[in-house]
């Protein structure tokens, strides 16, 4: 990141990454990315960063005893039988 | 990505309103799983993590009569639990720090140090036990400003919108804020990776 535009860059590769920036920002990034090196791996290394997180995210599973807790406190004992079938 | 967007939410307001406690079931069903996974890796908890999911659905049921239907459940529900779990943070931390007006070099924008590109590290290098916990420890290094707004959005997946309305923030805001967390984590992230991958090379020489 030693070129002058790369920091002024900084704050939209986020959106970029994200497809949601807009179209001549994006543009500009590109055209950029195509001469500056560091600018595309900062860019490969975000996105690698985000999927990373994104894989190895643990599933929204309550563990039992969490689960019988919680239903106990909710006075949903009722349910709880009927609910872990699901 | 488990996304709780996935789920189809066909909960019946009235019924829920008028206390149907098999439909609150439902509810509590359905989304139990989404809280208590943003409580733990919020507060890296399991016992803070269960007080915050059981006093998520409390209050839930205490609100629903008053609940007025302008963001989504699941958002509300979200809502709810992330000013529990904030709040949590909150009594950790002494003195209080508030964490609507964060301190500025709190915020500064991340400058990347590290350019290295490991993304073609091995598979197993990436997701490797040891290279997990780097990866929760990283998050667990971001101010709670930017941990939290990490995780809505690129944990639990929620929009822009949907996470400005459980923080109460602008979507600008909202931006801003990932931007940082990301940039910070993935300095973070190639640090270890840029580690790892010159110990392989010297350890390749060495053979």
């Amino acid at each position: 990141m030693n070129h002058a535009g790369c920091h002024d860059l900084l704050s939209s590769l986020s959106e970029y990454v994200d497809g949601t920036l807009d179209d001549s920002l994006c543009a500009e990034i590109e055209r950029h990315m195509s001469g500056c090196d560091n600018c595309r791996i900062v860019i490969d290394t975000l996105r690698k960063t985000i999927e990373l997180y994104q894989v190895t995210a643990l599933p929204p599973n309550l563990p039992q005893d969490v689960h019988s807790r919680l239903f106990h406190r909710l006075a949903l004992d009722e349910f709880i039988d009927h609910s872990s079938d699901v | 990505m488990n996304n709780r967007n996935t789920l189809a939410e066909d909960f019946s307001l009235p019924a829920l309103r008028t206390g149907d406690r098999a439909e609150f079931a439902r509810l509590v069903e359905a989304y139990s799983g989404f809280i208590y996974r943003l409580g733990l890796k919020l507060l890296e908890d399991p016992q803070d993590a269960e007080d915050v999911l059981q006093e998520t659905f409390l209050k839930a049921h205490r609100g629903l009569a008053n609940f007025d239907g302008r963001s989504s459940l699941s958002t509300w529900l979200y809502r709810i639990a992330t000013n529990e779990a904030l709040m949590v943070i909150r009594r950790r931390k002494a003195p209080a720090i508030s964490l609507e007006e964060p301190l500025e070099g709190d915020l500064a924008e991340q400058e990347p140090l590290e350019i290295l590109d490991w993304c073609c590290a091995p598979e197993a290098e990436l997701m490797s036990g040891e290279a997990r916990r780097m990866l929760d420890q990283a998050v667990d290094a971001l101010p709670a400003t930017l941990r939290v707004v990490f995780i809505l959005r690129d944990i639990e997946g929620l929009s822009t919108l949907e996470t400005s309305q459980v923080l109460n923030l602008s979507e600008a805001a909202v931006k801003t804020r990932l931007s940082r967390a990301r940039l910070r984590l993935r300095e973070q992230l190639t640090g270890y990776f840029g580690e790892r991958m010159h110990q392989q090379e010297l350890e390749e020489g060495s053979e």
